[in-house]
């Protein structure tokens, strides 16, 4: 792959952003409906309230490696992320736009809270009113545990959120994540005033230069 | 690696000085390594090294589970010089094992060599003080960088000046290239590093996260951390990252693979399920949950002789502990305080990394006898060090 290639992507993509989001106009200014047990299902814990009790280990032995391609999906229907990084030249970015909106994280989770969703839904509204607009959901961890540890649970809080914009509607065409694991702080310290603030994702504002 | 052409001259050189080794262990035991620690220390008398060469021996020696004592109660003596350094080593009161002449690269360097010819002598087993090490740098806030240095911390020389974040060096095994994690075009890509011709290309930059290489035992592999199908899961493809394939896929995510050595296996760790450590068949098939008595297993690093994995533990808070259990799982023996360990080359020594005063640095451990050294301190954080094997 070669930067021509990602220029002519990039085009692809803005062109692709700018036709979906004015397609999907109307149904965007509609009251954003709250997700569905099922869909909150996705990204929260698998607690299972009314449905059968959790056998014990030992009588079954869990697949945890079973199943689950991301259940975000693109435009065309797959599941992965838009092949191809950003071209970061091609867009101004605005890190002020979304900055009340970043979503706090539990130690070592990447569960979407529920405090946090009204945040998700502020953006989703932001991504709404600027259909030319692209989004970067950052995700960071605290220093509590190992470095590519904390690179893995970085991208997974991105994912998350960026699972819950696509089940507000937002099409995953636009959105793009990045892990900076424990690397970026936006707090120093080493106690749980810091760490709180740590774990976090934030959002960044791509707009066509 | 590069030391090699210069050692077969120094070889050369001091021919005519060669003694054949008389070796004491043709079938050395097997190194106690998930037992108490307490290994027996053997007792070395120095004489005649001074200054640098001096401070070399003793750093190795020690670090290789010698005891640097008087000439009373030592069980071997090593007697020479140090410009160019020369060393007769002889069991107590017994005849000379060798007694060799070094030349040509540093004195740093023959120290290091004669070192080696001594761990040669006394265990049976190769030493490690002419092997080389990489790791990352953090010389100023949200900006690291690819370090290697001699495994002592010696010679350090920067790989990469992007003044982004590169992080996760891995070797390509008998090779001296790297590949490691560096955000220079904007998020997480992997690339590959020739550090002959400085050469770099990218092994994976897919959307979102390509991170934790680990080049198989053989070199034509790299397992993997990627997100480009929208979850950050395992993969492996081939070292010029084309052929990638998926080996989970689950909700959770994995992180910091390592290769068996004998390339059919990969275990890394998983926060699918319970967290912990997991083995992969590398073609593809069933995780298994490798089992621990302990939680929080992150970091796994398989050793060369394929017998046991080191990995790091964390106990609430900010406690992080480096622990070690045979590859087969079972019962974990906790040696130090520190995290991201990895094996030297010979299966027994242990670069790892420490925090303190909101930095990390990096220190080797003895696993036998758990003794420790601290590696010089670089300006900023020093930590994620790969050994190269």
């Amino acid at each position: 792959m070669n930067r021509p290639f990602f220029r002519a992507l990039t085009f692809a993509l803005i062109a692709a952003t700018a036709f979906a989001a004015f397609g999907c106009k109307r149904k965007a200014q509609r009251p954003i409906t709250p997700l569905a047990d099922n869909s909150r299902g996705a990204t929260t814990a698998p607690a299972r309230p009314g449905g059968p009790a959790p056998l014990t280990e030992g009588n079954r032995v869990a697949d945890p490696f079973a199943g689950g391609a991301g259940v975000a999906s693109n435009a065309d229907g797959s599941t992965g992320l838009p092949a191809g990084r950003l071209d970061r030249s091609a867009f101004n970015e605005d890190r002020a736009a979304l900055a009340t909106s970043t979503v706090f994280f539990d130690f070592d989770s990447s569960v979407v809270r529920s405090s946090e969703q009204g945040k998700v839904d502020a953006v989703a509204a932001f991504l709404a009113g600027s259909p030319g607009a692209a989004l970067e959901i950052e995700g960071h961890t605290d220093e509590r545990g190992t470095q590519e540890y904390n690179r893995a649970l970085g991208e997974r809080r991105a994912l998350a959120v960026r699972e819950v914009l696509i089940a507000r509607g937002v099409n995953a065409d636009r959105l793009f994540t990045i892990s900076f694991g424990e690397d970026r702080p936006a707090v120093d310290g080493s106690d749980e005033s810091a760490w709180s603030r740590n774990r976090r994702a934030e959002f960044v504002v791509l707009t066509p230069r | 690696m590069n030391l090699l052409p210069r050692l077969a001259a120094v070889l050369l050189a001091f021919a005519a000085l060669w003694l054949l080794p008389v070796g004491q262990a043709q079938n050395p035991p097997e190194l106690d390594i998930t037992g108490t620690g307490a290994a027996r220390v053997i007792p070395i008398s120095l004489s005649g090294f001074d200054g640098e060469v001096g401070q070399v021996l003793r750093f190795d020696l020690e670090i290789a589970g010698f005891k640097v004592t008087g000439p009373d109660e030592a069980q071997f003596t090593l007697a020479g010089g140090s410009s160019p350094v020369r060393g007769q080593l002889a069991p107590k009161g017994g005849a000379a094992l060798f007694n060799k002449e070094y030349s040509g690269a540093s004195l740093r360097q023959q120290a290091h060599a004669l070192a080696d010819d001594v761990v040669l002598a006394v265990t049976g087993r190769p030493g490690i003080a002419r092997t080389r090490i990489a790791f990352r740098v953090d010389p100023a806030p949200r900006q690291s960088e690819i370090y290697v240095a001699d495994f002592d911390g010696g010679g350090a020389v920067a790989v990469t000046a992007d003044a982004s974040t590169a992080v996760a060096p891995a070797w390509v095994p008998g090779r001296r290239m790297l590949l490691y994690t560096s955000y220079k075009r904007g998020g997480p890509d992997i690339f590959s590093h020739d550090l002959g011709s400085g050469a770099r290309r990218a092994v994976a930059e897919y959307n979102g996260l390509n991170a934790s290489p680990a080049v198989s035992p053989d070199g034509r592999r790299v397992a993997m951390i990627l997100s480009k199908d929208g979850n950050v899961n395992l993969y492996v493809a081939n070292l010029d990252g084309g052929g990638v394939k998926r080996l989970t896929s689950h909700r959770q995510d994995d992180s910091s693979p390592t290769w068996s050595p004998d390339g059919t296996q990969i275990c890394f760790s998983s926060r699918a399920g319970r967290s912990g450590l997991y083995v992969i068949p590398a073609g593809g098939g069933t995780p298994r949950r490798l089992s621990l008595d302990v939680a929080n297993a992150t970091e796994p690093d398989w050793s060369p002789d394929g017998r046991h994995i080191v990995f790091t533990t964390q106990r609430g808070g900010n406690l992080f502990e480096i622990c070690v259990v045979k590859s087969s799982g079972g019962s974990v023996t906790a040696l130090v305080p520190g995290e991201d360990p990895s094996w030297a080359p010979n299966s027994r020594t242990v670069i790892f990394a420490r925090r303190g005063g909101g930095a990390r640095s990096l220190s080797l451990l003895d696993v036998p006898t758990r003794r420790t050294k601290d590696l010089p301190r670089f300006s900023g954080s020093a930590s994620q060090p790969a050994w190269a094997r």
